[in-house]
């Protein structure tokens, strides 16, 4: 397989964009990259979106994009991982370039939430409808009983909890796509109204429009376009049963440490190669989960370490979602993953202005689908 | 010898006081309770309605007649809350717990009597030998309009009984069925709630069915009042099945192991079924119960039974009525009521 | 809910029966056509037990439309005497006294309705034992 760079970013604001629809802000996002990147054609595009049939009731995404982009007659396709859509269309647009079927990809995601669906029962379908949504839960009840398990195994506080999402606000602050640019304070998150015990209403990210675009391309494409680029060292995927009861583990992302051990792998590094990570933080505690099933810190421990600072971007040791995370940038769930991608890039090719960590080399992004059946991992290196 | 083999009821968690219903609809509480000899009654949770009772209520009769659920050849429910109005609740109840295919199932109504007229239409089955084995039940979540006199009383439970031919438990020695067109009580088809005839209610319906129908009995027994060790009625209220019981010459004492209405309402279909469940629990061989019902419209079906040495084993092996109606539960308020009971109106 | 899709889980949802491996004994539940230990295609039908203990649970504040008129409610994964786990509401209990650890047992109760004109929907819910 030859190697694979993003050479070029775009990405709408993330939040309520009441005045676009999903077709207008996927646009907006493609051609931001496009030109970024400076190429003058694409062969293809993956588009990630967990589901425009429930949302706006729209399904085969790819030709309605296709179309829209005035990108006729290029393959495109949707690709589906519940959250982690955006990662795994990433990860087909790697693919295709590093199989040497294609030299240009571009790699999107987008989710518009906010046109009047039932949001709960839209996102449960990532969850066993049969044997876990049947009965009533919900997705922050199926992180709320992680964090129950988690705080039960290795006291883990509601404090800790809240720690995650002060700092991921306190880096949302810093970033202009955000949707929420205000920073909180602990007494805030540990006060605001409960959705499921004990996960509060800003333990949750929220619901929200949003599209991102990158342009995938071989190294040989990305040289010649004369700009800065950063290369794809590794990717890889991994899967784990559907339902949180059918899991090895409650307390353990049994997909994500098959994923980012095969990543270690591929890429010939440890974790403490690694510099900056984005975290799918769809809920608080699934970052301090992440951050031990990625190595960072001994299982349990995740909590301890965003407490004590870990993972800030000033003095932490491995800063863990300097974009804001899901929770303050937003999580229009099939855009995710491929902001996640943008955010890596920003930081590694020195753009990311006040949310800046020094010295970067490489940079990780995990993003994950449902309850934990579905993780991608990519690490992406400075040039 | 043909009669009971197994038996079982059931009781939801949830009560709430007749005095809290009394101070919502500005009704004296001391009058209430006073007048009808009700303190509180069972509410059914809101994932519970008549087959989940009759589910759990049968499960506790397999328990005690220990029987391959196959060789059950009829289920019958009877209640005036089957949830569907097309399609027998027995149809949900058979692949719960495991019976059938090939088995009959129907379900009855006849106000509160429905649970006595499917038991009196399985022991036929089981003396005809047609089948080896039959279930009945008579489970409701019976409703009272708010603020009338029934909302104090309309309460949820529910009784099963296995009726069969070996290792009998209560043999059932004699049945009379006496039924007219009396309109005490009735729901016409659509209505949300019933209505009743006020005092006409007592003396021309209750009274008058169940007292013909256990003097005929009495007669067709050849015995008296004094031979029986306890007596079940149809309670509607604390102060009628005492009052009846008199009329027909029993006494309290034979009456109150039955007594459950002053602390569970109500049931309904379930009514004197959950009565004849609590007396079986605490009976000893050789007692003789006197059993008549009462459902408005109007009927009674009177059963006598004759207890067998085989109780005493299987009294212990699933959880008893008066167990059921003492512990673990859980009061709510009248909102909480209302909100349980779907009496209010949601945008939907 | 469409009817027949109700209709292939209720020996699942009534009766909790699972698939044994004959190669195995590995019990899958709900039943799998592969299973995933061994990746044996022939099994035995098991009925599982009726108690269990809360491995962890939850109580759901914000619903489904569906579920919107009951909440709060608790949901848990309980882990059966088999070892088999499953997703249940938790009910019949105080809210703030349902802990970790309790041992519960498992009753038939109505899960869901599909709207007033609709099936019902029943299945299993654990009680606190």
């Amino acid at each position: 397989m030859r190697d694979v760079a993003v050479v070029g970013t775009g990405m709408t604001k993330f939040g309520e964009l009441w005045g676009q629809s999903i077709r207008d802000i996927f646009v907006e996002a493609a051609q931001q990259a496009i030109t970024d990147s400076g190429v003058d054609h694409v062969d293809s595009l993956y588009v990630g979106s967990m589901s425009p049939g429930l949302f706006v009731n729209q399904e085969h995404l790819g030709a309605v994009i296709a179309d829209y982009l005035g990108v006729n007659p290029i393959p495109a396709t949707r690709v589906e991982s519940a959250c982690a859509s955006g990662g795994a269309a990433f990860r087909q647009a790697f693919l295709e370039v590093a199989s040497g079927a294609s030299d240009i990809v571009l790699a999107g995601g987008v989710e518009k939430m906010t046109d009047g669906a039932d949001v709960t029962d839209a996102l449960a379908t990532a969850a066993d409808q049969e044997y876990e949504v049947y009965h009533g839960i919900t997705f922050p009840g199926l992180y709320a009983m992680i964090a129950k398990a988690h705080m039960h195994q290795f006291g883990t506080t509601r404090e800790q909890l809240a720690a995650v999402a002060v700092k991921n606000h306190r880096n949302g602050a810093k970033n202009p796509n955000a949707q929420f640019r205000s920073e909180v304070t602990l007494a805030q998150v540990m006060g605001s109204t409960m959705v499921a015990d004990p996960l509060r209403l800003l333990d949750c990210s929220p619901v929200s429009d949003g599209a991102a675009a990158v342009v995938v391309a071989s190294l040989d494409v990305a040289r010649k376009l004369n700009k800065s680029f950063v290369k794809v060292i590794a990717s890889a995927q991994a899967s784990d049963t559907i339902a949180l009861h059918g899991r090895e583990s409650i307390t353990t992302f049994k997909a994500v440490v098959e994923a980012v051990k095969k990543a270690y792998k591929i890429a010939n590094l440890r974790p403490a190669d690694i510099n900056l990570v984005e975290v799918h933080d769809c809920f608080t505690i699934a970052e301090i989960v992440v951050s031990e099933d990625l190595g960072f810190f001994e299982k349990g421990k995740g909590g301890e370490a965003v407490a004590q600072g870990l993972t800030a971007i000033e003095g932490g040791r491995i800063p863990i979602n300097t974009s804001g995370g899901l929770k303050a940038k937003g999580h229009p769930v099939g855009a995710t993953g491929i902001a996640q991608i943008i955010e890596l890039y920003e930081q590694l090719t020195s753009h990311a202005g006040p949310r800046q960590v020094k010295n970067v080399r490489r940079g990780m992004a995990q993003n994950m689908g449902g309850s934990g059946a579905s993780c991608v991992v990519h690490i992406l290196e400075a040039q | 010898m043909i009669g009971i083999v197994g038996y079982g009821a059931y009781l939801p968690r949830y009560r709430i006081k007749a005095e809290v219903i009394a101070t919502q609809w500005g009704a004296d509480p001391a009058s209430v309770t006073r007048g009808l000899q009700l303190f509180e009654k069972t509410v059914p949770g809101q994932d519970e309605d008549t087959i989940t009772i009759a589910v759990e209520a049968a499960k506790n009769a397999l328990r005690r007649a220990q029987i391959d659920p196959r060789e059950i050849g009829a289920v019958y429910i009877g209640s005036e809350s089957h949830p569907y109005a097309v399609k027998p609740s027995g149809t949900i109840l058979i692949d719960a717990l495991g019976i059938g295919p090939h088995v009959h199932v129907a379900s009855y109504e006849f106000a509160c009597k429905a649970g006595t007229e499917a038991m009196y239409v399985a022991y036929s089955h089981v003396k005809s030998e047609e089948m080896r084995y039959a279930l009945r039940i008579g489970a409701d979540t019976s409703q009272g309009a708010p603020g009338d006199a029934l909302e104090y009383s309309a309460s949820a439970g529910g009784a099963a009984f296995i009726m069969g031919r070996e290792k009998v438990v209560a043999e059932i020695l004699h049945t009379h069925s006496y039924t007219s067109d009396t309109p005490d009580f009735w729901r016409r088809e659509g209505e949300d709630y019933p209505r009743h005839g006020g005092r006409f209610t007592g003396d021309p319906a209750y009274f008058k069915h169940i007292t013909e129908a256990g003097k005929a009995l009495l007669e067709k027994s050849k015995l008296s009042p004094g031979d029986f060790r306890y007596a079940v009625f149809h309670m509607p209220n604390g102060k009628f099945p005492m009052e009846v019981g008199k009329r027909l010459g029993f006494t309290k004492e034979q009456i109150e192991t039955g007594w459950l209405v002053p602390w569970m309402g109500n049931t309904y279909s379930g009514s004197s079924p959950t009565g004849l469940a609590a007396v079986l629990d605490v009976a000893k061989p050789g007692d003789l119960i006197f059993m008549v019902s009462f459902g408005s419209g109007a009927g009674s079906d009177g059963f006598t039974y004759r207890v067998t040495d085989e109780i005493s084993k299987v009294q212990d092996r699933a959880p008893k009525v008066r167990q059921m109606l003492d512990e673990k539960k859980i009061y709510l308020n009248y909102g909480e009521y209302a909100k349980f009971r779907r009496k209010i109106k949601l945008n939907d | 809910m469409i009817t027949a899709r109700y209709h292939r889980e209720i020996p699942q949802r009534y009766r909790l029966e699972a698939g044994k491996c004959s190669t195995c004994q590995h019990i899958a539940f709900p039943p799998r056509p592969v299973c995933p230990k061994c990746k044996g295609r022939s099994f035995d039908t098991v009925r599982l037990s009726d108690e269990g203990k809360i491995v962890t649970f939850t109580i759901v504040r914000v619903a489904s439309e569906k579920f919107s008129k009951q909440t709060p409610y608790a949901v848990g994964i309980v882990e059966l005497q088999e070892g088999i786990r499953i997703t249940t509401q938790i009910v019949d209990a105080e809210l703030n006294k349902i802990e970790v650890g309790q041992r519960v047992k498992l009753v038939f109760r109505r899960i869901q309705e599909d709207g007033r004109a609709g099936i019902l929907c029943y299945g299993y819910k654990a009680i606190i034992a």
